[in-house]
């Protein structure tokens, strides 16, 4: 009883790196309707930041690398977005096989820069113990997850740049012909987008394994989420990856890790037979 | 099936032809008995995934065969001829492993092949050198149950690692185990054995589960594994699933004192990886360590690092990788020729002085004598050997020697 009642924090606990990671892609995916197959190297780019601020500072590199990981994957995003992928708005399959290749070679690069081997990265003290069976490491994801949340919510509705982004998704011909810089609000969006990769890397150094490979295991998981919860729907995300984690959760607490995969693919596949849009569908008037 | 095997090797002797016509050099009277001989150096293949997932691990083995051939060069060669490396990229993918096989062997007519990791890897490239009568040292424990005549395994058999991790754990006093794997041939071969040998030895498995490779959400599978109240784990895992794993077991609270993680596929390169505040204290079982106190490890150790940065670690399958090149070299000095069958008639019994001790080759079944040892994982990051076998293990790949084992080597 005591190892069922475990699951239910375990499965919250999963549910909220599902979120962190899928949080990104709500943005450029969501938003923008671009299939990023490197959003998952922005992870690892996040990840790999907190291992170079070590040696500056030490064990409280996963705290100060929060913010500049942000920076450094926002502006790998925004520099492939300039030179790469605002070529191919509208050719979802081309920008498919783009951004793949691009992972690709962001892969071989982390190889070639910091070595096959996976690296350390030391967690802050404090962050080891935890309380019954959640550690602390984990209750800080939580708490991340959720303060990205509430940011982006804050971002998206109480400024005019939000605004903006969400006018720009919901008709894009009306924003323009009303005076908004798409092109701008594409920048920024997929800045962010990326940029909130960069955050779940550093978050991930705690419980994963820092390598180049970092990226491959997480991308999947990200895009369901977003595709369950509805593309564009911070509240879908929500739900759906705390759904996912405890589905994930119980699943494997039942069978075992091979068939709750199985399971979690089959149930978001005859999910979406009802609902092909996601839990959540965006309402517009755009004729598309 | 044999149908389907006969297509392939049909598709690859193609494949072979259109390389060699290509490549067009070398004269067509060439017989496959002086392939590499010719000249005034020898080719050999070095065929390791040097991209792709498996890469982590592959690429320090490289380092380590080259090393070798290094070594070799300077005091001589042999026969008097330098070795060449013909390096190539398995790309972590089964297949290629088949290709590059074939390419190194028909185009660039290599005398012999060090390469290999995993048994998927191993299991691709088996029929090429088999079809070819070309050969290949595979340098990695494996699952057992295999003999090829044209693969020579310097690595550890199940009876010398695996066997002798339960009869570590056993003395310990660890009679309830849970057993935790990567979901693939190697991880649940050898859980078959364990479970065999714990009804034979009046151990208690609690529980057994397996993750895909690559997986990395493991919190799940640890409030399994604490709620049954183990004695031990015995861990398969493999690749960057060990990271996560002994991550998330350390920051639920699980320490080696009370629950030792018993691990066959983490050395001194992994460790590194994991984070050793997240690991030490617990133990595996290997061959080899960097810390082994033998003259000729001090010797491969402090080449190891001059060649390839201080920083550097030497692990288990770098060392059978090392040892790979100079016992092939050893068997086709005694041969006087690097012809294959030769070669492999001179290998059954040379006996070297190896870094992880004295190794023979078993010429019946092409395994070596090896040691085992029982290693603990110290805050530094090395291993601290704290038992051995201490004698070489005689390997037996379908534990013929082994009653309660009858069986197993037909399923």
């Amino acid at each position: 009883m005591e190892a069922f009642l475990n699951q239910l924090p375990i499965g919250l606990s999963i549910g909220a790196v599902l979120l962190l990671i899928a949080l990104g892609l709500t943005f450029t995916f969501g938003q923008m309707g671009v299939i990023n197959m490197a959003h998952g190297e922005f992870i690892m780019a996040g990840a790999y930041t907190a291992y170079l601020l070590q040696d500056l500072t030490g064990r409280m590199a996963v705290i100060v690398a929060l913010p500049v990981a942000f920076l450094v994957a926002g502006l790998m995003g925004l520099i492939l977005e300039r030179t790469a992928i605002r070529h191919f708005y509208g050719r979802p399959l081309d920008t498919l096989l783009l951004t793949w290749g691009v992972s690709l070679v962001l892969q071989q690069l982390a190889r070639d820069l910091f070595g096959a081997p996976n690296v350390q990265v030391q967690a802050p003290t404090w962050l080891q113990g935890g309380i019954g069976p959640l550690p602390y490491n984990r209750l800080f994801i939580f708490a991340l997850a959720l303060a990205t949340v509430v940011g982006i919510w804050a971002y998206m509705n109480r400024t005019g740049q939000g605004r903006r982004m969400q006018a720009v998704m919901q008709n894009r011909q009306l924003a323009a012909v009303s005076g908004i810089n798409t092109g701008q609000v594409d920048q920024r969006t997929f800045f962010i987008g990326s940029g909130l990769a960069g955050v779940a890397g550093v978050a991930l150094t705690l419980i994963g394994p820092v390598g180049p490979a970092l990226g491959t295991y997480y991308i999947v998981d990200a895009f369901l989420v977003v595709v369950a919860g509805g593309l564009g729907q911070l509240r879908g995300a929500v739900i759906a990856a705390a759904g996912l984690g405890l589905l994930n959760s119980y699943a494997e607490f039942w069978s075992d890790a091979s068939l709750a995969k199985v399971i979690v693919f089959a149930a978001i596949v005859a999910f979406l037979q009802f609902r092909p849009q996601g839990l959540f569908v965006l309402r517009s008037r755009a004729l598309t | 099936m044999r149908n389907s095997v006969w297509r392939s090797g049909v598709a690859i002797a193609a494949l072979a032809t259109a390389l060699t016509a290509c490549g067009g050099e070398a004269p067509a009277s060439e017989s496959a008995s002086v392939a590499g001989g010719a000249g005034d150096t020898i080719k050999v293949g070095i065929l390791h995934s040097l991209s792709g997932t498996m890469a982590i691990s592959e690429v320090t083995v490289r380092d380590a065969e080259l090393l070798a051939i290094e070594e070799i060069n300077a005091s001589g060669g042999v026969l008097g001829k330098k070795l060449t490396p013909v390096v190539e990229d398995g790309a972590s993918d089964w297949p290629t492993f088949a290709e590059k096989a074939t390419k190194l062997i028909r185009q660039d007519k290599v005398a012999t092949t060090f390469g290999g990791w995993t048994s998927a890897s191993r299991k691709a490239m088996l029929p090429v050198f088999e079809r070819s009568k070309a050969l290949l040292w595979y340098p990695v424990q494996y699952e057992g149950l295999e003999s090829s005549p044209y693969i020579f395994y310097t690595g550890a058999t199940t009876n010398q690692q695996i066997i002798p991790g339960l009869d570590y754990l056993k003395e310990q006093g660890k009679k309830k185990i849970f057993l935790v794997g990567s979901d693939y041939v190697f991880p649940r071969t050898a859980n078959k054995i364990i479970k065999a040998y714990a009804a034979a030895n009046g151990m208690e498995i609690l529980g057994e589960e397996y993750t895909p490779l690559g997986h990395t959400e493991y919190s799940t599978l640890t409030n399994k594994v604490v709620q049954a109240k183990p004695d031990a784990v015995f861990n398969t895992l493999n690749g960057d699933s060990n990271v996560a794993f002994f991550k998330q077991l350390n920051s639920a609270g699980v320490t080696a004192q009370e629950m030792p993680v018993l691990s066959v596929s983490v050395a001194e390169e992994e460790v590194k990886g994991i984070g050793v505040d997240n690991i030490a204290g617990h133990p595996v079982a290997w061959n080899y360590y960097q810390t082994t106190e033998t003259p000729a490890n001090e010797k491969f150790v402090a080449a190891f690092k001059a060649k390839y940065g201080a920083d550097k670690v030497t692990s288990d399958p770098m060392e059978a990788g090392y040892n790979a090149v100079y016992l092939w070299a050893a068997a086709a000095k005694k041969a006087g020729t690097v012809e294959v069958e030769a070669v492999r008639k001179a290998a059954g019994g040379i006996a070297v002085e190896r870094p992880e001790g004295l190794v023979t080759i078993d010429g019946e079944n092409q395994h070596m004598y090896k040691t085992a040892r029982i290693g603990v994982i110290q805050p530094d990051g090395l291993i601290k050997e704290v038992w051995n076998s201490g004698e070489p293990i005689k390997p037996d790949p379908y534990l013929k020697g082994y009653p309660w084992a009858s069986g197993l080597s037909n399923g």
